[in-house]
C-alpha cells in the first residue's frame, strides 16, 4: 500500500495540497514540508506542549497528530497569529510587554493554549489560567510572568471589545 | 522519536472500518484520539502493522442522553464530556473525573472509549465506568456483543478485545434519583496520571444505604472494584451519626483488599495508604451530595 497520501488543508489561511508520508507527524509536516518552524518540538510524546497548534479551532498536540489526519482541516500556528497588516496578536503583545518569555522555546505552545482559553473564557481567574497552562512546560521556569501576561492579555482584549 | 511505518486507512463508515480491522488481523490497531497510541508509536513501544483511523466515521460521534442511560460513541472526546450539561447534572462523577484527565489539548483529542480500550491502570475512565456498572459495546464484522465494564478489563493494559474487534460505545446507567457521586484522586501534579483515585456512588433512601459502588484506580491491574467495602455499607443505616464509623470501616477494608503495584511513582505501601484515605474522602463527598429522596 502507498506510503504517501495527498492531503489538502488550510494553514494560517493559506490552502495547501501536499503529499505526506502516512507516519509523518503534523509537527514535522508543518516544520519540514511547509517550513513553518515556529512550531517547536520538545518531547515528541505529548507531555511538554511546545508543539501545540489549533486544528479546527481546538488546541492539539501536533506531535501526536498525524499529518494525514490534518486532511480537510484548518490549522493555525504561531506564524498565523499576526494580523494581515502584520500587527501582533494581543497575546503576543502582552507576552512581550510582561516578559512572558525567556528563551522562547515553549512560547508558541503557550500562546496557542492561551488563545483557546481566552476564546472559551474571556475573563479567567488566575487559577483558571494556571490550570489551562498546566499542560505546557517552560524549561526556563518563567511561569509567573507567563501567567501575568495571559491575565493582562485578557484584560486588554476585554477593554478592546468595549471600545 | 518518530513513529515506525504502518499501513494507514481512514474509513468513513463503521462497516468499512470493521472490515479494514478484520483484514488487518493480529497487528491491526484502532487509532481514535491517539493520545496514548501516538506516544507509544513515537517511542517505538508499539509497532502495529496497520492503523485503522476511525476519526472520520461520523456514526461513532454520538453523545446520547436517554432517560436511564448515557451512551458515548467511540469518538466522544474528554472535552465533549466536559461540555455536556446533562453529564454534569446526571453523571457528575464522570464529569468530575474527566476534569482531572491531562490537559486541554489532550482532552480535545483523547476519547473515552479509547481510554477504556487502553485500560491503563492509572486512567480514570475504566474505573468510572465500572463504578456506574456500565457496559462496553464491542463490534466486529461478526456482529456486536455487550459486556460489563468489569468483564471487559483483563488486567494491566489488557482487555478481552479480540483481533478484529473494537469498542464502538460505552453505556452508563443513570444512578437512582438523589444518589451521591464523587471522584477523588491524587497525582503529583495537576493533569498527571493518578497515583491513586477512587470513584464512589452512594444511593441512600430513608436513611438506609441501599446501594454502594466503589472502584479504585492506580493499583496496578485494571480498576479494582471494592466489593468488600461496598458490602460494609450496603443495607446499613447511613446518617450523620453513623457515617464516620462506617466510612472508616470501608476505608480499612479497602486497604486490606487492594494489592497495589510498586513503580517509580509510588511504593505499594504508599498506594495502599492513598487508597484508604481517598476512599474515605470519596465516601464523605458522595454522602454530602446525596439528598432529595
Amino acid at each position: 500500500m502507498a506510503r504517501d497520501r495527498t492531503i489538502t488543508c488550510k494553514v494560517n489561511g493559506r490552502a495547501y495540497e501536499k503529499s505526506v508520508p502516512v507516519r509523518q507527524s503534523l509537527a514535522d509536516f508543518l516544520r519540514d514540508t511547509l517550513s513553518l518552524t515556529g512550531t517547536h518540538l520538545g518531547c515528541e510524546h505529548g507531555v511538554c506542549g511546545a508543539c501545540t497548534v489549533l486544528m479546527n479551532g481546538r488546541s492539539v498536540r501536533s506531535c501526536l497528530t498525524l499529518a494525514v489526519q490534518a486532511d480537510e482541516t484548518d490549522i493555525v500556528t504561531i506564524e498565523g497569529l499576526r494580523s494581515d497588516s502584520g500587527e501582533w496578536h494581543q497575546i503576543q503583545k502582552s507576552f512581550h510587554e510582561n516578559f512572558g518569555l525567556q528563551c522562547g522555546y515553549c512560547t508558541p505552545g503557550f500562546l496557542i493554549t492561551a488563545i483557546e482559553l481566552l476564546e472559551e473564557n474571556p475573563d479567567p481567574t488566575e487559577n483558571e489560567v494556571r490550570e489551562a497552562l498546566s499542560g505546557n512546560i517552560c524549561r526556563c521556569s518563567g511561569y509567573s510572568a507567563i501567567v501575568t501576561a495571559v491575565m493582562a492579555a485578557a484584560r486588554d482584549m476585554l477593554e478592546l471589545q468595549k471600545t | 522519536m518518530k513513529a515506525p511505518w504502518f499501513e494507514y486507512q481512514a474509513p468513513r463508515t463503521l462497516e468499512e472500518g470493521l472490515e479494514t480491522l478484520r483484514d488487518a488481523g493480529e497487528d491491526g490497531r484502532v487509532l481514535s484520539g491517539g493520545q496514548s497510541l501516538m506516544p507509544m508509536l513515537n517511542m517505538r513501544i508499539a509497532a502495529p502493522t496497520h492503523l485503522v483511523d476511525i476519526n472520520r466515521i461520523d456514526a461513532l460521534n454520538h453523545l446520547t442522553v436517554e432517560s436511564d442511560t448515557l451512551r458515548l460513541g467511540a469518538l466522544v472526546r474528554h472535552a465533549d464530556v466536559l461540555r455536556s450539561k446533562s453529564i454534569r447534572e446526571g453523571w457528575s462523577l464522570l464529569a468530575e473525573a474527566t476534569t482531572q484527565i491531562a490537559h486541554i489539548a489532550i482532552r480535545n483529542r483523547g476519547t473515552v472509549c479509547g481510554s477504556i480500550s487502553h485500560n491503563d491502570p492509572a486512567a480514570e475512565h475504566p474505573g468510572v465506568l465500572a463504578a456506574y456498572d456500565g457496559t462496553v459495546v464491542i463490534a466486529s464484522t461478526e456482529g456486536t456483543r455487550e459486556v460489563s465494564a468489569e468483564e471487559f478489563s483483563d488486567g494491566m493494559m489488557s482487555t478481552i478485545l479480540e483481533p478484529g474487534e473494537m469498542v464502538i460505545e460505552v453505556r452508563y446507567p443513570r444512578p437512582a434519583p438523589g444518589a451521591g457521586q464523587a471522584f477523588v484522586e491524587y497525582a503529583r501534579r495537576l493533569g498527571d496520571f493518578a497515583i491513586a483515585g477512587v470513584a464512589a456512588i452512594l444511593e441512600v433512601r430513608n436513611g438506609t444505604c441501599e446501594r454502594a459502588r466503589l472502584t479504585i484506580v492506580g493499583m496496578g491491574d485494571g480498576p479494582f472494584r471494592a466489593t468488600g467495602a461496598e458490602n460494609i455499607l450496603t443495607g446499613e443505616t447511613l446518617d450523620a451519626s453513623t457515617s464516620a464509623e462506617l466510612f472508616a470501616a470501608a476505608s480499612a477494608k479497602v486497604m486490606d483488599e487492594v494489592d497495589p503495584a510498586e513503580d517509580v511513582h509510588a511504593s505499594s505501601g504508599y498506594r495502599r495508604h492513598l487508597a484508604g484515605v481517598l476512599t474515605k474522602r470519596a465516601l464523605i463527598t458522595a454522602f454530602a451530595r446525596t439528598g432529595g429522596v
